[in-house]
């Protein structure tokens, strides 16, 4: 059954986005850990080539089904991916003191990645669903609200703070755009405030001071206060046209902290300056732009609302991670998707884009 | 066919609105970001692109203050002092080999390590300093500080290096500082720490570090090209650790120590009624201060090939046959089993037959009819050899067991030993032969397989005067910062009560005293005039010499072969303040050898009591102890 406009009805014009990004990171991943590769810690742009190459493949097959029976399998899967979640909080092995990852064998996977997508897919499943439009009531939202908090509470107690922020800001983004009334949000903001003393409580006192540096970096000077400055620096000395490829002297001299992960964009301008900088900015806007384009011609509520969510993480990533490396956020520890270093970041993304264009070349067809 | 059946017209009209506005949305946010990139780049680019050739952003670590350690009346003991380091960045030496003659020329150095270091650091690390010379002398220091402007790449570091104010006074107890180990690194007692830090590596320090240590601190601050520090852009102060007091008395310490001078040995003295260690003397001792200058491979090799093991801490892993210390034990036993008659006499002619052995007496000749009583005050060995025969080995070992005797007293330092109390599993467990009934007669005089330690001794005599209370014994008394917020505060911790029966305590108690007290009693060279002193000696055999050979001198013996001699005490009987455990090597006996020293100690100790006496206060200070009172001298 399957059909031919399919590959009639391919993006490929979201494709050459993504290859052109991937292209751009894997040279920028070879340059940020140029010096590092003679002391041992090598190959890291080797391995975000394969990351890509796996990515694309999933990108594929994500394509293959009807996104519909995701629709209908949206509770089980979001639940299997919560389990594999809460599985990597009571088994998973400890890096840099949270437990993230889950390992199978031969391979680790982040859940908590996993779970991006398939609460997006869950939201925009209950809010296709709701016979009101808009202007959604406190009890409309009880349902959300617990998806989005079971994964949410697990995620901070790994801690992965800045996986827990993401997941809130891409759901409310999903709730703002589906229109809730305000009496509501109000309502949920006053609880929400209201219950955080609760929840200060119950945390661990390791947990507390994580959250302090993560909400006050500039109580630690020596640590996230030196990275800004030197990121400052890294990207300001980038000036017009860049210092060129492998030229960048603040990266050489390893004084960028997380050079292939967080401030991977940094390298970038220093080294292609703001033309280079800017086009990679162009590049992700045009993606995010694409992306509610695909929404906006999407044939229904849940493929719309599907694509929106995710055009929302990428577009919260991409904002907050530009902002935190020039020093207009706090450094929250929030990489720049498909561009830093990371193998479960960008097989997930890769996966949602896959969905994305699954809705794209569906779009012409009717539900049979 | 364009058809959009899942959306109908109004949702669509909502939905088309609502993405052309977070179409704006984006727009306007990424604008945000690229003005902020051309102010970053292009507006202000030229002013960082200097700063990220001429200037750099360093980070440099603030070593906090380790806490001091005092003695429980506050007394210092170990500090810090600053120790001058010399050295140079490598990446701003012009002429290298110029600048290594130049030092060479003002003081003395190794100039071909020097020179390698420096090499090897150009490459990996060119901006952090490398150490040509540690702990300058004031002179060195001196003659370098002079001439520094014409060395611009060298500088003077001043470090704060661990200092024992009396050199190796309680030296096994405080411990020593040493570089961190990996698998230091990796605890999390350690986590304040970075590769390079001097940690406790024994003793107190070891066992505070976590709060002695403090947290380290730092700034973050800008250099130009030539190495000048242009100005500090953020500073972390670094915190102090916290200061720990300990429970021992520095005048008692010291009057151990002194004791233990020009001898192999161990002396501990204990508060009966709370725990509270007030000396823990150990000889040969070592000097801590030796280990923060950094101890060099000739110095550490002399410390571990010494026959003495200098580094050993005799008070709680010495491990040595009791001797006749025992017989109390096997005493207390006896008359909890009914199988003492306190009053039945049995004869002692000097020797004990017994499965056609003879096992001696230590006194020729023998003791003649002895009750309970003067066997313990004279230390009859065929006295005991008869009441340890009817016990059994079993339930000797079971009392000495009960009555804390042959494991860990639990005290916060590590390293502790439990001795050993035999029984006939143990034997056939670790020997594979079944027990031998005489052994049995060997252990209930404290010889054989027996083994304990100083500390459980202390302990064990504490108990017995202070009721049965079996304590913990304790070093530390306080641990806190300036503001007086304690983190760790003394509270005494019973291990258990002995359930023995008062009377049966009571008649071994008035036996001690009669030791001390009685005319006849082996340890009546620890009697003080004005205060009752209790005790019992112990002469442990390192072997057992033929009975033929009894004869033979001490000094004709040679030194291995020289029996332990063995005192433990309590002062005042009637309300102890102080308990004593003292073992001197390969010595001689104890009621000669060790009795004398605890006289010494002990006169000296109420010496200095007698101040408070005369003012009326003595006895309430000694109310106040009795209460479990921390200090008794404040």
């Amino acid at each position: 059954m399957f059909d031919r406009r399919l590959i009639n009805n391919f993006d490929w014009i979201l494709l050459a986005i993504l290859i052109l990004i991937g292209l751009l990171s894997i040279f920028n991943l070879y340059s940020a850990t140029y010096t590092i590769r003679s002391m041992g810690q090598s190959q890291i742009y080797v391995r975000q080539i394969c990351w890509f190459g796996i990515g694309f493949l999933i990108l594929l097959l994500m394509t293959t089904f009807d996104y519909h029976i995701l629709g209908r399998l949206a509770y089980p899967l979001f639940f299997i991916t919560v389990i594999f979640l809460f599985a990597s909080l009571k088994m998973g092995k400890v890096t840099h003191g949270s437990q993230r990852w889950l390992s199978f064998g031969y391979f680790s996977v982040q859940p908590s990645e996993m779970v991006k997508i398939s609460l997006v897919v869950v939201l925009a499943k209950y809010f296709s669903e709701l016979e009101r439009m808009g202007n959604y009531r406190v009890r409309d939202l009880l349902r959300p609200l617990t998806l989005i908090a079971v994964p949410f509470v697990i995620i901070v107690h790994q801690p992965d703070l800045g996986t827990a922020l993401m997941l809130l800001i891409v759901s409310f983004s999903i709730i703002i755009f589906v229109n809730v009334n305000w009496k509501s949000m109000l309502i949920f903001l006053f609880t929400a405030l209201l219950s955080a003393p609760f929840f200060w409580i119950i945390l661990e006192e390791y947990q507390k001071r994580r959250i302090i540096a993560f909400l006050r970096p500039d109580l630690d000077p020596l640590g996230a206060a030196y990275h800004v400055t030197q990121s400052k620096i890294t990207i300001g000395s980038g000036l017009l046209w860049g210092k060129g490829f492998l030229k960048g002297t603040q990266t050489r001299l390893n004084f960028l902290p997380q050079q292939h992960t967080d401030f991977s964009f940094s390298v970038l301008a220093e080294e292609w300056g703001f033309v280079g900088s800017a086009l990679l900015l162009l590049l992700y806007l045009f993606l995010i732009l694409w992306c509610l384009n695909i929404a906006k011609n999407s044939k229904d509520k849940f493929g719309a609302l599907i694509v929106v969510g995710i055009a929302a993480s990428i577009f919260w990533h991409v904002a907050i991670n530009v902002s935190m490396v020039t020093g207009l956020l706090p450094v929250v520890g929030i990489p720049l998707v498909l561009f830093s270093y990371g193998g479960s970041s960008v097989i997930s993304t890769m996966a949602a884009m896959g969905l994305i264009m699954n809705i794209s070349m569906r779009r012409f067809m009717f539900q049979e | 066919m364009v058809g959009r059946s899942g959306f109908d017209s109004v949702e669509t009209e909502i939905y088309q609105k609502r993405l052309t506005r977070l179409t704006f949305f984006v727009l306007i946010l990424f604008g945000v970001l690229f003005v902020r990139l051309w102010s970053l780049q292009i507006i202000n680019g030229p002013k960082y692109r200097i700063q990220s050739e001429n200037n750099r952003i360093d980070l440099r670590d603030v070593l906090p203050y380790r806490g001091s350690i005092f003695d429980k009346n506050g007394q210092l003991l170990v500090d810090n002092r600053p120790s001058f380091i010399l050295g140079a960045i490598p990446g701003e030496v012009r002429n290298l080999d110029g600048l290594i003659k130049d030092l060479g020329r003002l003081i003395e150095i190794d100039s071909l390590t020097a020179k390698e270091k420096t090499k090897s650091a150009l490459r990996w690390n060119p901006f952090n300093p490398v150490y040509i010379k540690k702990d300058l002398t004031r002179d060195e220091l001196a003659r370098i500080e002079t001439n520094i402007f014409s060395m611009p790449s060298v500088i003077i570091e001043a470090k704060p290096r661990r200092h024992c104010i009396y050199n190796t006074l309680a030296a096994h107890l405080i411990g020593y500082l040493g570089e961190i180990d990996r698998e230091q690194l990796a605890g999390q007692e350690y986590k304040e720490n970075k590769l390079g830090d001097f940690v406790g590596k024994c003793g107190i320090e070891k066992k505070w570090h976590r709060h002695l240590n403090g947290s380290r601190g730092g700034q973050q601050y800008e250099v130009d090209a030539s190495g000048r520090i242009l100005r500090v852009l953020y500073q972390k102060a670094a915190e102090p650790g916290f200061n720990v007091f300990l429970t021992i008395d520095k005048d008692l310490q010291m009057l151990a120590e002194r004791s233990l001078n020009g001898k192999v040995g161990a002396i501990v003295a204990m508060n009966p009624s709370s725990g509270e260690i007030l000396a823990i003397a150990s000889a040969p001792a070592f000097n801590p201060n030796d280990f923060a200058k950094g101890m060099d491979k000739k110095g550490w090799e002399r410390l571990i090939s010494n026959p003495h093991f200098p580094l050993q801490n005799r008070v709680i892993s010495g491990q040595y046959p009791p001797g006749s210390l025992f017989k109390v034990v096997v005493a207390l036993a006896g008359l909890e089993e009914g199988i003492i008659d306190p009053d039945e006499e049995i004869f002692c002619g000097g020797s004990y037959s017994f499965q056609g052995r003879t096992y001696r007496d230590w006194k020729e000749g023998g003791h003649g009819y002895v009750d309970l009583h003067r066997a313990l005050v004279e230390s009859c060995d065929v006295y005991f050899y008869q009441v340890g025969q009817a016990l059994g080995i079993d339930t000797i070992a079971k009392y000495a067991k009960r009555l804390g005797l042959g494991c860990l007293t639990g005290l916060e330092l590590g390293d502790e030993k439990p001795g050993l109390i035999p029984d006939r599993a143990w034997k056939l467990r670790r020997w594979h032969v079944p027990w031998q009934e005489g052994e049995t007669l060997c252990v209930s005089v404290g010889q054989s397989f027996i083994l304990v330690t100083p500390i459980q001794i202390v302990r064990f005599i504490s108990a017995l005067f202070n009721g049965g209370d079996l304590l913990r014994p304790q070093v530390t008394k306080w641990i806190g910062g300036e503001d007086k917020n304690g983190v760790f505060q003394l509270k005494p911790d019973m291990v258990r009560r002995w359930s023995l029966r008062k009377e049966n305590m009571e008649l071994v108690k008035k036996a001690l005293i009669a030791v001390v007290n009685e005319p006849h009693g082996t340890g009546k060279s620890a009697r003080l005039d004005q205060i009752r002193v209790a005790g019992k000696t112990g002469t442990a055999q390192v072997i057992a010499l033929p009975a033929e050979e009894s004869s033979v001198e001490e000094r004709d013996v040679p030194y291995e072969f020289r029996d332990h001699a063995w005192f433990a005490a309590v002062a005042p009987a009637e309300n102890p303040l102080i308990a004593l455990a003292i073992l001197i090597e390969h010595s001689g006996q104890g009621g000669s050898i060790a009795a004398p020293i605890a006289r010494d100690i002990l006169e000296s100790y109420f010496d200095k009591l007698r101040p408070e006496q005369e003012k009326g206060r003595f006895w309430e200070a000694h109310e106040r102890s009795t209460k479990l009172e921390c200090s008794i001298v404040d």
